[in-house]
């Protein structure tokens, strides 16, 4: 285990805290207790072979295509790179995704707004990133959505992506916004990442990832945490 | 260090409505195919898109961990998701990869392999042991824990549980509560608080 390099750790600068003021339901979910420094073994090091492509499924990278009709709303596909903090590629990573639709409803039973639920749109895709660490796939652009966090608190409109990456460390989930969304400035869980990193979150408007007459192009990349080259054993 | 590094993208979190999404039926049983580990309740039937994984039987003694998740005020937490990872009954890693949304009572339970003993930090073998992420609503990012078994060897000398504050120790170690039985409680704040890891 000496020779083993592990990941860098999770940059503090990046992600945001586990409590955070604004955001109500951290106050009773967050750890009081400082962490403890866990140095990185064979479990941490280790994933799913293909960050998890053969346990999730096969490719689901058309949501607009999963019923019987077309859902209502904005077509739009979303494509980037999933690389490591060296710039390195990370292929075959399984980035699974879900939203709302189109009026900004989740086919969830717990989601009880009265916005209508589309019976032709779902919101659940996944993808597998290819040797380049490139991704994309089809979608609608998902409605904001009101939430019970503090009076007239609308989320901003946002699509759910999940990736294992090559590791037990390099685990991710975030969210991913989109360019000049004003809710963007008046919401906890986007304002709770340290403002230098908050615009990693938000997709840009991207003409060339545009499909003429079917679809608005977004582009939106993801840093997964690095190799750690410096040796951690005594 | 030739070129500037890329900046990490930040967590968030997934929210309440990752039922669609992400625990799979089966996603819970690392041992054989079952229904397992999803909350298919909370998704209209024509909307529930997820399938099984493949399971193949992996070497090792079958066990279950059952346990609850907890917040700061002893309230189960209906929303969250718990994740395991681990090698096999013979210290090797593959797919055993697994996921458990809670109940309502905020209830999760695995079946698996207890795991074999790895090598750790100055090849100081560790114990048996299986690293867990809980992700959920209220939760900005993973938290990370570990879960070792109790009567199993190493224990004592486990480098990891080494650099726990020894009060604080027992949050990691499963009861056994029967044969191949277990039970870990997941507390993510104040009294009974379990060790959580910067991973
Ligand atoms: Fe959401």
């Amino acid at each position: 285990m000496t020779s083993t390099d592990g990941y860098r750790r999770e940059d503090d600068g990046a992600h945001p805290p586990h409590l955070s003021e604004a955001y109500a339901s951290t106050a009773l979910r967050s750890p009081k207790q400082p962490l403890v420094r866990l140095p990185h073994t064979l479990t941490e090091i280790h994933g799913p072979a293909g960050g998890g492509a053969q346990l999730f499924g096969p490719a689901m990278a058309d949501l607009t295509r999963q019923h019987g009709g077309e859902p209502l709303g904005q077509r739009i596909i979303v494509a980037g790179r999933v690389r490591d903090e060296d710039g390195r590629p990370v292929p075959g990573a399984m980035i699974e995704i879900w939203q709302a639709n189109a009026a900004g409803r989740y086919i969830h039973a717990r989601d009880q707004w009265n916005a209508p639920i589309d019976p032709n749109f779902t919101g659940m895709g996944r993808v597998i990133t290819d040797e380049a660490g490139r991704y994309s796939f089809t979608s609608i652009r998902p409605g904001a959505y009101p939430w019970g966090n503090h009076p007239n608190a609308w989320r901003p409109a946002h699509i759910h992506l999940s990736l294992l990456g090559p590791a037990f460390a390099t685990r991710l989930v975030t969210q991913m916004y989109f360019e000049g969304d004003p809710l963007i400035a008046l919401d906890p869980i986007a304002q709770a990442v340290p403002a230098d990193a908050r615009e990693r979150l938000v997709a840009r408007f991207d003409l060339s990832l545009t499909e003429p007459s079917h679809a608005l192009g977004y582009a939106f990349d993801i840093v997964l945490r690095g190799r750690d080259a410096t040796p951690m054993e005594p | 260090m030739g070129r500037a590094r890329l900046g990490q993208t930040p967590w968030q979190t997934v929210g309440p409505f990752f039922h669609y999404a992400l625990p799979q039926p089966g996603g819970a049983d690392l041992v054989e195919l079952s229904e397992a580990g999803a909350r298919i309740d909370l998704t209209p039937a024509d909307h529930f898109l997820l399938t099984p994984p493949p399971r193949f039987r992996p070497p090792g003694e079958i066990i279950e961990i059952v346990g609850r998740v907890v917040d700061g005020a002893g309230a189960p937490t209906p929303d969250a998701l718990v994740e395991i990872w681990q090698p096999d009954g013979e210290g090797v890693f593959g797919e055993l990869f697994g996921r458990c949304a809670t109940s309502d009572d905020g209830g999760y339970a695995f079946r698996t392999v207890l795991p074999g003993r790895t090598s750790g930090p100055g090849n100081a073998l560790q114990a048996a042991h299986i690293d867990v992420g809980v992700l959920g609503r209220g939760l900005l990012r993973r938290l990370v824990t570990r879960i070792y078994f109790e009567g199993e060897p190493g224990l004592d000398e486990d480098p990891v549980l080494g650099l726990v504050p020894d009060e604080r120790r027992a949050t990691l170690v499963a009861r056994r509560t029967g044969p191949g039985r277990y039970r870990f409680d997941i507390v993510l704040q104040g009294a009974g608080e379990t060790v959580f890891f910067d991973c």
